[in-house]
C-alpha cells in the first residue's frame, strides 16, 4: 500500500510557522512598508482624486485586456491539417505563445521559431528563414508551414514574401510546398488582428489558381475566430449545422488539435481543415464569421472581393444573437430550422426565466475582446441585467461609438459605458467608484474581483485558473444555458457566502 | 494600369526636387499621380503643396494615439493639378526607427484604399540609401515595380547608385522589381553625361535623361513651387517634360548588374575622376615623404 504523503497545498504551506518566520525576516531585510502605510496607499488608490489621475495616464498601460498579433496568428494556423505554425523572430515570444495555449487548453501546442538573435537584428533574418524552414520541414514533416512574425523582425523590416521565395530557391522546402505568411507586428492591433491576417494569408495562398466556379457548391464556410471556447463552440456549431442539414467547411478548425485524447501517442498534427477543404471553400455559397472582430479587415476583404462570396459576420450568442444567426443561415441555404433546434430554444428560454429574478437589475462590468464583450452584454441585457463598465483594450473607436449609442437606446443599457482603449487598472478605478454585482472576463480579472469582493464569471481568454471551461460552448441555445449556469451560480455562491441569517436551501 | 515607381539616390542629390518636377510634368500631361514621401524629413511634397512640410502619417498617428485612429483624408492632400500627396514622416534624428515609419505609413495607405483610386502613377521618394529593411518597403512585392536612381557625375553619388543596385538585385531575384534607369541630375562635373551613360551601360540599364543644372529650379524652390508651375515656359520645364515622357514610355526594365569596387574605381579613373592609385605613397607620413624627396 502506498504511504500517504502529507503534502500541503499552496494555502496551507505558507501558513506553516517556518514560512511565516521566513517572510517576516524578508520583510525586515527588505525594509517593507508597514501594514498601515500599505493601507494608506491602497486607500488613496481608491479615491476620486486617484481615479482622475489614473484616467489621465497617457504613456503607460497596466494589465491590458489584449494580447499580441502573433498569438492570434498561430492560433489560426493551428486550425489547418498538418500545419506547423512558424514564428519568424525571437524564441522567447514563441515560448510565451505556446505556454499561453498550454495553460488555457491544458494541451500541448506545437509552434516553431527561427530564433533570431542579435546578429539577425543587424543583418536581417534572411538566413534564419532559410535554415528555419529547412529544419522545420525536415524535422516535423508538416503539410504546410504558416509563417508569422514578431516585433523584432517587423522593426527591422524583414520582407517575409521575399525571404520565403528565396528559401524555396535555396531548396529549404519544395517549390510547391505551401508556406503562407502574414506580417504580424505585435505593436499593431491585437491577437484578433493577427488571427485575421494569418487566416487571410492561408486562405489566399491555398486558393491561388483555384478557379471560381460559375455556380457555388452549396456549402457554407464557418470562420470561428479567436475564441477561448473554440473547442466547445466549433463542435456545437457543427452539431447545429448537421441538424439543419447544411454542408459546411470550418476555416481554421482547431477544435481537435486543442482537445486530443490521451491514448499513449502524441500527435503533433491532430486534425484541422484540410488543404482540399480550403480549396472548396472558395466556391462555397457564403461565409459566416462567428466573431466579427477576428475577420474585420484582411479576411473580410479577401472573401468579399477575391472569392466574391456573401459574407456575414455575427455572433450566435444569446437568444436574439442565435435567432438572427440561424435565420440568416436558413435564408442563405434554403434549409428549414428543424424542430429540434426550436425545442432547444424553448429550453434555453425556460432556463432564462428560471434564473431571471437573480439576474434582473443586477449591475455588471465586463472586459475582453470587442465581439465577445458586445454579445455578452446584449445577452445579459436580455436577462434584465444592466451593464455599467465595458472595458475593451483593442477594438476601434468607431465600434465603441456605435456600441455606446446602442446602450444609450436601451432601458437596461443606458447606464453603461464602453471604455475603448482602457485597461484593467482603469477598470479597478471604475469598479471602485461605481460598484457592480458581478464581473465578466478572463482570469486576469481575478485580482480585482478578489480585492473588491465581486464574483468573477470566467468568459474570455485566457482562463488559466479554472479547468475545462473551453470544452463548453458559449454559442447557440446550449451556450445560453452554459453562460447562464456559470453566472447565476456564481451569484448564488456569493449570496450564500455573504448570507448572515437567510441561508435558504431553495434559491 | 497603375505603375508604381520608387526613386532612390544619394542624400542631397535632388531626389525630392526631381521627383516633384517630374510628377508636376506628368500631371500637366493629364496623368493622375500620387507621391508618397518615405523620409522622416518630410520634404517630398512641399513643392506640389506650397507648404513647408505636410502633416505626416506618423506625426498624426502619434497625436491620435495609434495609426488605427487615422482616416485617409487626414493624411492625403491634393496639390498642383490634383497630384495626391502623403508623407510617412518619422522620428527626429538620433532616436526611434525611421524605417518602421515607412512600413507603417505604406501599410496604412494600402489598408485605407489610397491605391484603389483612379491613379496612373505612384512615386515613392525614398530617403538616401536602402539603409534597412524599412526603406526597402516601397519595393516589396505588389508595390513599386520600377526603380529610378537619381545620380550625378560625383564620385559618392555613383557609389551610392551602385550600392542601391546591389539592394535591387536582392529583391529582383524573388520578385518583380526592376531598374528603370538612371536620372542624371547634373552637377556640371567633367564629361558628366558620358560618364553616367557609361555607368548605366555597365549596370545593364540606361541613362533615361540628363537633367541639366539650371538656376530656375532654385528660384522655383524658393517659392515652394516646381518649375513646371512657376515658369512653364522655362527651358528647364521642358527638360522635366521630356523626362516625364521618357518614363511614361519606358519599357526597358532590367535586373541591374552592380559593379565590383574595382570595376567602379576603374570607371572613375577612366574618366579622370579618380587618380590611379600610387602604391608607393601608402602609409607614408609627410615627414617620410619629405625625406624621400
Amino acid at each position: 500500500m502506498q504511504e500517504a504523503l502529507n503534502i500541503k497545498d499552496h494555502n496551507g504551506l505558507f501558513e506553516l510557522e517556518r514560512y511565516k518566520e521566513s517572510q517576516e525576516a524578508k520583510k525586515a531585510f527588505e525594509k517593507w512598508p508597514t501594514e498601515d502605510e500599505i493601507e494608506k496607499v491602497r486607500a488613496y488608490t481608491c479615491s476620486d482624486e486617484y481615479k482622475e489621475k489614473n484616467f489621465g495616464r497617457t504613456a503607460l498601460t497596466i494589465n491590458p485586456a489584449k494580447a499580441c498579433q502573433p498569438l492570434g496568428a498561430i492560433f489560426a494556423a493551428a486550425g489547418f491539417d498538418g500545419c506547423l505554425p512558424y514564428v519568424h523572430g525571437s524564441q522567447g515570444c514563441t515560448a510565451y505563445f505556446r505556454s499561453h495555449f498550454n495553460r488555457h487548453f491544458k494541451e500541448p501546442f506545437a509552434a516553431v521559431s527561427d530564433s533570431m538573435t542579435e546578429d539577425a537584428a543587424v543583418f536581417g533574418g534572411h538566413k534564419n528563414m532559410i535554415a528555419g524552414l529547412k529544419n522545420a520541414y525536415a524535422l516535423y514533416k508538416p503539410k504546410m508551414i504558416a509563417v508569422s512574425s514578431t516585433c523584432m523582425a517587423e522593426v527591422i523590416g524583414d520582407d517575409l514574401n521575399a525571404f520565403i521565395k528565396n528559401a524555396k530557391k535555396a531548396e529549404s522546402v519544395p517549390a510547391d510546398f505551401p508556406v503562407p505568411f502574414a506580417h504580424t507586428p505585435s505593436f499593431v492591433g491585437s491577437h484578433v488582428t493577427g488571427y485575421d491576417n494569418m487566416l487571410k494569408g492561408i486562405l489566399f495562398q491555398l486558393t491561388q489558381g483555384v478557379e471560381k466556379a460559375p455556380a457555388d457548391n452549396g456549402k457554407v464556410n464557418i470562420i470561428p475566430g479567436f475564441d477561448g471556447f473554440a473547442v466547445g463552440n466549433i463542435q456545437e456549431i457543427k452539431r447545429i449545422l448537421k441538424l439543419m442539414g447544411v454542408d459546411s467547411i470550418v476555416l481554421a478548425d482547431n477544435s481537435d488539435v486543442l482537445d486530443t485524447p490521451l491514448d499513449g501517442t502524441y500527435k503533433m498534427y491532430a486534425g484541422g481543415t484540410t488543404i482540399e477543404e480550403v480549396k472548396a471553400a472558395k466556391n462555397a455559397r457564403a461565409t459566416f464569421a462567428l466573431l466579427p472582430d477576428s475577420v474585420e479587415k484582411a479576411t473580410k476583404t479577401l472573401i468579399k472581393d477575391e472569392w466574391a462570396q456573401q459574407f456575414f459576420a455575427s455572433i450566435p450568442l444569446g437568444l436574439a444573437g442565435t435567432d438572427a444567426w440561424l435565420m440568416k443561415l436558413s435564408e442563405v441555404t434554403g434549409k428549414e430550422i428543424p424542430a429540434e433546434l426550436e425545442r432547444e430554444r424553448g429550453k434555453a428560454l425556460d432556463a432564462m426565466t428560471d434564473s431571471n429574478y437573480y439576474l434582473h437589475g443586477k449591475r455588471f462590468a465586463i472586459f475582453g475582446d470587442p465581439s465577445y464583450a458586445e454579445a455578452l452584454t446584449d445577452f445579459y441585457m436580455e436577462l434584465g441585467a444592466e451593464p455599467v463598465h465595458i472595458v475593451v483594450t483593442n477594438g476601434s473607436k468607431k465600434w465603441a461609438k456605435a456600441f455606446n449609442k446602442k446602450l444609450s437606446e436601451s432601458s437596461f443599457g443606458k447606464g453603461g459605458k464602453v471604455h475603448q482603449g482602457a485597461d484593467l487598472w482603469h477598470l479597478r478605478s471604475l469598479m471602485i467608484s461605481e460598484p457592480v454585482d458581478f464581473l465578466v472576463g478572463s482570469t486576469h480579472g481575478k485580482q480585482i474581483a478578489k480585492e473588491l469582493d465581486v464574483p468573477l464569471i470566467r468568459i474570455g481568454f485566457p482562463i488559466f485558473d479554472r479547468h475545462h471551461l473551453h470544452r463548453y460552448p458559449t454559442f447557440g441555445y446550449r451556450g445560453i444555458i452554459n453562460i447562464l449556469t456559470w453566472t447565476v451560480n456564481a451569484i448564488l455562491d456569493d449570496l450564500d457566502r455573504k448570507a448572515t441569517f437567510n441561508n435558504d436551501f431553495v434559491r | 494600369m497603375l505603375r508604381q515607381c520608387a526613386i532612390y539616390g544619394k542624400g542631397g542629390i535632388g531626389k525630392s526636387t526631381t521627383t516633384q518636377n517630374l510628377v508636376a510634368a506628368m500631371a500637366e500631361a493629364g496623368q493622375k499621380v500620387m507621391i508618397v514621401g518615405c523620409d522622416p524629413k518630410a520634404d517630398s511634397t512641399r513643392l506640389i503643396l506650397h507648404s513647408k512640410a505636410q502633416n505626416t502619417v506618423m506625426e498624426l498617428a502619434a497625436k491620435a494615439g495609434s495609426v488605427e485612429d487615422l482616416e485617409l483624408e487626414d493624411v492625403m492632400m491634393e496639390g498642383f493639378k490634383g497630384v495626391k500627396c502623403a508623407e510617412s514622416g518619422g522620428p527626429e534624428p538620433g532616436v526611434g526607427c525611421a524605417g518602421r515609419g515607412v512600413i507603417t505609413a505604406i501599410n496604412f495607405l494600402e489598408e485605407e484604399g489610397a491605391y484603389e483610386e483612379d491613379l496612373d502613377f505612384v512615386f515613392y521618394d525614398v530617403l538616401g540609401d536602402v539603409v534597412c529593411g524599412g526603406f526597402a518597403m516601397p519595393i516589396r512585392e505588389n508595390k513599386a515595380q520600377e526603380i529610378y536612381i537619381v545620380v550625378s557625375g560625383e564620385m559618392m553619388a555613383m557609389y551610392a547608385a551602385n550600392n542601391i543596385c546591389k539592394g535591387i538585385v536582392k529583391y529582383a531575384n524573388s520578385g518583380g522589381v526592376r531598374l528603370g534607369g538612371l536620372i542624371c541630375n547634373s552637377r556640371n562635373t567633367d564629361r558628366e553625361e558620358d560618364l553616367i551613360m557609361a555607368l548605366a551601360d555597365k549596370l545593364g540599364t540606361q541613362m533615361i535623361h540628363f537633367v541639366p543644372r539650371d538656376n530656375t529650379v532654385q528660384r522655383a524652390e524658393l517659392r515652394r513651387m516646381t518649375v513646371i508651375e512657376y515658369d512653364p515656359k522655362a527651358r528647364q520645364a521642358d527638360e522635366y517634360r521630356t523626362l516625364s515622357a521618357k518614363i511614361i514610355a519606358n519599357k526597358k526594365l532590367v535586373i541591374p548588374t552592380p559593379l565590383t569596387m574595382d570595376e567602379l574605381e576603374g570607371l572613375l579613373m577612366e574618366f579622370g575622376i579618380m587618380e590611379v592609385e600610387d602604391e608607393s605613397i601608402i602609409g607614408k607620413t609627410a615627414a617620410e615623404e619629405a625625406v624621400a624627396k
